[in-house]
């Protein structure tokens, strides 16, 4: 599975939302209803799905799905 | 100040009988054991192996899917049994009148599911991996607060914490909100939810639950000889009360009302009740006397009757303080026979079940009863429910720490 893939599987479950729903350009809390509790599990499921550490200030800057998608793929071709 | 009526309005419950009250209901008229060998967990290295839980619970009807994973599954219970509980009773809290509903739910315990499985990761993989859900969802008010949410009532808003009279501590003290026209209206009762690994474990080293491994459905035998401890169960029990006038006003269909309320501590020991029962006996007075009650106007008993040796003989003696000659007229029942010791749940669903009989006229069995104990030789409705109008019910529930509350449900009469 792509870490595209994997990234909306993780957001589908977390949020509890619809696939479809899950567009690149969706943003987490305007299109998908995330709260900011929402939001930090988010990024904790994703840290231990890529075994990657995100600091707060890089976490602030992950605000839609592309971002996230984005992020992960930056870090794990590091 | 005027006191006001107190009137119950709406009944639900989730039990190890049944997922809803009639479930329920039929089971424990039928005299059906809720106890089985405990699934939740792996329990092979316990000295107790089967508990009363909730079976097949689906909570999708009454609980979004996200927001069921940010709970713990004792509030999941609340807030599916507070939806039941709203349309049993026809209510729907207006925006207006939001600030007069309490929302008062007791919790022994609290959310230990969650605990246990966080305090396994932050062992296993640190401090980062700890959920940010994790407070919210463990701490023991979430079910008011969640109720809340649901239903939009912005009265107080509170958990009483009494290990296992919490559940009747809290109608009694929504009954009193309403009593003193601090509420219109109140969502009370009890809930519990700690099938877990570490209560079993505590429960077992203190030497309170049933080994009974080979027959569980025999294992909770309150007042009978060869009872050796209490059985584990689970659930929700929520009632809807109002005001009198409130009810009135909106054609609610009253089920029965909350006539007294008394509550007591032992001042003696931190788990054992005084051997003549005399604290859990100052909360029946108590409740007597609020309600106005003479003790020979008692019809039925819905006892606490936990199924420990000492609990039984207590109550028992207590009850004769209490009650006198009458307390041998008056059918007693345990209905922990059949769903076990429900902890803070016990009060909540006890209260159902009193204000049920009182509907029905029918007294739910103490089953089990098979070897009389000469400690306990009052009338316990043994193995077989028993067709009676009631008028007036005493409901008991005691818990460690030396805390009693005892509660009189009576048939509504204008």
């Amino acid at each position: 599975m792509s870490v595209a893939e994997k990234v909306k599987e993780i957001i589908v479950d977390q949020l509890g939302v619809d696939a479809a729903e899950v567009l690149p350009e969706a943003k987490f809390v305007d299109d998908l209803g995330a709260d900011s509790l929402d939001l930090t599990e988010l990024i904790m499921a994703m840290e231990e799905e890529f075994g990657v550490e995100i600091s707060d200030e890089d976490a602030q800057t992950i605000q839609k799905v592309q971002d996230a998608i984005s992020f992960i793929e930056k870090k794990k071709g590091e | 100040m005027t006191l006001h009526r107190v009137v119950v309005t709406g009944l639900a419950a989730i039990t190890p009988l049944g997922n809803d009250l009639a479930t329920s209901w039929h089971n424990l008229v039928a005299g059906v054991s809720g106890a089985a060998p405990i699934t939740r967990f792996d329990a092979s290295a316990y000295d107790t192996r089967f508990a009363c839980e909730v079976k097949n619970f689906d909570s999708k009807p009454f609980v979004a899917v996200k927001l069921a994973k940010r709970l713990d599954r004792f509030t999941i219970y609340a807030l599916s049994t507070a939806m039941m509980l709203m349309e049993d009773a026809g209510y729907k809290i207006a925006p207006e009148e939001a600030e007069l509903v309490s929302v008062i739910i007791g919790c022994g315990l609290g959310g230990l599911e969650t605990l246990e499985a966080t305090h396994t990761k932050l062992m296993e993989q640190g401090p980062s991996r700890v959920s940010p859900f994790f407070i919210p969802t463990m701490i023991a008010n979430m079910a008011a607060g969640q109720v809340s949410i649901a239903t939009g009532a912005r009265g107080s808003n509170v958990c009483t914490t009494s290990a296992c009279a919490s559940g009747l501590h809290a109608i009694g003290y929504a009954a009193s909100d309403i009593m003193l026209g601090r509420a219109n209206a109140a969502i009370c009762g009890g809930v519990e939810s700690t099938i877990t690994p570490l209560a079993v474990g505590g429960f077992n080293a203190l030497k309170a639950l049933s080994t009974r491994n080979d027959e569980p459905t025999k294992a909770s035998r309150p007042f009978d000889a060869d009872r050796d401890g209490f059985v584990m169960g689970e659930g929700c029990g929520l009632l809807l009360l109002e005001s009198l006038e409130h009810a009135t006003a909106r054609g609610a269909r009253i089920l029965a009302e909350v006539a007294g309320f008394g509550a007591s501590g032992d001042a003696y020991h931190m788990t054992a009740p005084p051997e003549d029962g005399s604290g859990m006996a100052l909360a029946m007075r108590g409740a007597l006397r609020e309600a106005g009650l003479d003790a020979s106007q008692i019809a039925h008993i819905n006892a606490h009757g936990t199924s420990t040796s000492l609990n039984d003989s207590c109550e028992t003696m207590a009850i004769k303080t209490v009650l006198g000659a009458h307390a041998r007229e008056v059918p007693i029942t345990s209905n922990k026979s059949m769903i076990g010791h429900c902890l803070g749940a016990a009060g909540g669903i006890e209260s159902v079940i009193s204000v049920k009989t009182i509907m029905e006229g029918v007294i739910p069995p103490t089953i089990n009863l098979d070897t009389p104990d000469p400690a306990c030789d009052l009338d316990y409705t043994p193995n077989v429910a028993r067709t009676m109008a009631v008028a007036n019910v005493l409901c008991n529930s005691f818990g460690f720490g030396g805390t009693n509350a005892s509660l009189i449900f009576k048939a509504f009469a204008e």
